[in-house]
């Protein structure tokens, strides 16, 4: 019987042919946490009588970096002695978004991956099973090198066609957690398949399996290919490099076929991510504030294309825009290219790379009844620190497009 | 057994509602962050939440973040079971591994169960009784894992008794 990606992975790290449904404990390759999941981490960790770690262990600072203030910069200091003790390496403060230095540095296809952070997922993107759970489930990651999960049914999402001008990786996702809705996946493997990978970068796919949570889903998997071998070329890894596909007659549990050619910029709005509409439907919605960043849409591709939208352009007067690179290495990778020269002369303000406003912690909090037009992956009510608020999510380029006239804008009317 | 008063909430109650992030900095101090369990969907519900008491929600509780913060502030406040029509999976999987039960009611009995009903659950057998209604209904019982887990108090406390997942 034919294997899906999830269960050829897992099978692979079990020895034994899985079988959805199925409760396993699996090996794992790389175990992380954040600042905000970290701390309990490590009090689980000693609680279990933990000494060193038995798998892979990193510790990122993201959510709240730099610190705003005196109680997280206490919990901080827990995080640099855990990795002083045990053989985890932390990354501190200025380095960027957890899910980008793992895919930067370490996710490999084939790989079991587990995060302190819903968002873990993005590593699928590279074929990875990579999955986001709580901070003991990490805790006995670190300490076990293992973890239990039952193995997931899978649905094949077939994506075919070409996007038009103007639209982009964010809208596809966007638009399927639009039509499936935020639990229409809850619990599930996406694969994605179909003509479209062919043109869809290793950028445009981490944005796609960042947001699979955001349907409910476990895990969402893109087979490898040459886009796969190109990224991990560019950072040094091709040795790294392993074949993942799935079985030509495996058994999915739901097709879901998109044409992506049909698909126009959407708009999440208010408060949850599957309250999606074409952007042609969306009419006059003044905006306070345009973020563009996060482990959803800060990479160079993103930029990249905010930047031909801002040059020699500014950002409308009444709104603020804040751009935060996704890692250092993209931030430097953006200043050798001149594109923050292009965001600062527009007009924007350029935050550390890291978490930023998404987690509504310390950098561009809203006030009360401000609208928010940003690049994230989730708008409920007070995610951005502030309930009285809104958040409406889009891609880069609609961000861009609305930062210039201060309203939700369509970008096929500035890339005219 | 579990007995306890009904607390009503709505669809996609997200753990940014129960855990919100302008508390980022209590999270080393549950019983501080406690104070504001769900403060955004309902102000009077950390104030007023009694020991016991149970948690009635909607459809996909707990989406979003994989903070274990949240399913803990709300054992921390006393709450002893949310019943649900469906769960995210990490919250559920983090309401499991921390020993709060979290049971998925499929039929129509959430929309039945009114605020401040007295519920009685049987997690082995997998049965919700509303003494106020006078209605019962029926939940597929936790497979062995779970169940064990939850009696013991948590997986930290499993792995600690059997020197790993015994899986």
């Amino acid at each position: 019987m034919g294997k899906t990606m999830v269960e050829k992975i897992l099978s692979f790290h079990t020895k034994k042919d899985v079988i959805p449904g199925e409760i396993i404990t699996v090996n794992v390759d790389l175990a992380f946490v954040q600042d905000g999941t970290g701390p309990l981490t490590i009090d689980q960790f000693e609680k279990l009588d933990f000494n060193n770690v038995k798998t892979k262990s990193l510790v990122f600072i993201d959510h709240a970096s730099p610190s705003p203030r005196k109680e997280l910069s206490n919990t901080q200091i827990k995080l640099r002695d855990f990795c002083k003790k045990t053989s985890a390496k932390i990354f501190d403060v200025g380095e960027g978004i957890s899910h980008q230095i793992v895919v930067e540095k370490y996710a490999r296809p084939g790989d079991v991956i587990v995060g302190a952070d819903s968002h873990s997922c993005t590593s699928g993107a590279l074929g990875a099973f990579a999955t986001g759970m709580g901070s003991t489930d990490v805790a006995l990651a670190y300490g076990l090198g293992k973890v239990w999960i039952k193995v997931p049914e899978s649905y094949n999402i077939v994506l075919n066609g070409y996007l038009e001008k103007g639209v982009y990786a964010k809208d596809i996702i966007l638009y399927l957690i639009g039509l499936i809705g935020s639990d229409g996946a809850t619990y599930k493997a996406l694969e994605f398949s179909g003509d479209a990978l062919k043109y869809l970068s290793m950028e445009s796919r981490l944005t796609i399996s960042n947001m699979a949570v955001e349907a409910g889903a476990k895990v969402g998997l893109f087979p490898t290919d040459e886009k796969t071998k190109e990224f991990l070329k560019t950072y040094d890894r091709i040795k790294d490099f392993k074949e993942i596909f799935p079985d030509k007659d495996a058994i999915y549990e739901k097709v879901i076929e998109i044409d992506i050619s049909k698909i126009e910029p959407q708009v999440s709005f208010p408060h949850t991510v599957d309250n999606t509409k074409n952007i042609s439907e969306v009419k006059n919605i003044k905006i306070d504030q345009v973020y563009i960043g996060t482990c959803t849409n800060g990479r160079m591709e993103d930029l990249r294309i905010v930047a031909s939208i801002l040059k020699n352009k500014k950002k409308a007067e009444e709104v603020r825009l804040l751009i935060a690179p996704a890692s250092k290495h993209i931030y430097l990778k953006a200043l050798r290219e001149g594109l923050i020269d292009i965001f600062v002369n527009s007009g924007a303000t350029i935050l550390p790379p890291g978490c930023g406003p998404c987690v509504g912690v310390h950098a561009g909090v809203l006030a009360d009844g401000e609208k928010l037009l940003s690049t994230q992956n989730r708008n409920f009510k007070g995610r951005a620190g502030n309930p009285n608020s809104e958040i409406y999510l889009a891609s880069p380029a609609t961000a861009a497009a609305t930062a210039i006239t201060g309203y939700i804008t369509d970008p096929r009317e500035v890339l005219k | 057994m579990l007995k306890g008063k009904v607390w009503k909430f709505g669809e996609n109650i997200s753990t940014d509602h129960i855990a919100p992030g302008r508390y980022f900095h209590l999270r080393s101090n549950l019983p501080e962050l406690a104070k504001h369990v769900l403060e955004d969907s309902r102000e009077d519900f950390p104030k007023n939440v009694e020991k016991g008491d149970i948690i009635v929600g909607g459809k996909n509780f707990g989406l979003g973040s994989s903070r274990e913060h949240a399913p803990r502030i709300i054992k921390v406040a006393g709450v002893s079971c949310i019943i649900a029509k469906s769960f995210a999976r990490i919250f559920y999987r983090n309401s499991i591994n921390i020993g709060l039960p979290v049971i998925e009611l499929k039929d129509n009995g959430i929309d039945e169960i009114n605020e401040k009903d007295l519920l009685e659950i049987d997690t082995e057998k997998g049965i919700v009784l509303n003494l106020t209604q006078n209605k019962k209904y029926t939940f597929i019982p936790f497979p062995d894992f779970i169940n064990a887990l939850l009696e013991i108090g948590g997986i930290d406390k499993y792995v600690k008794k059997y020197n790993g997942y015994g899986v």
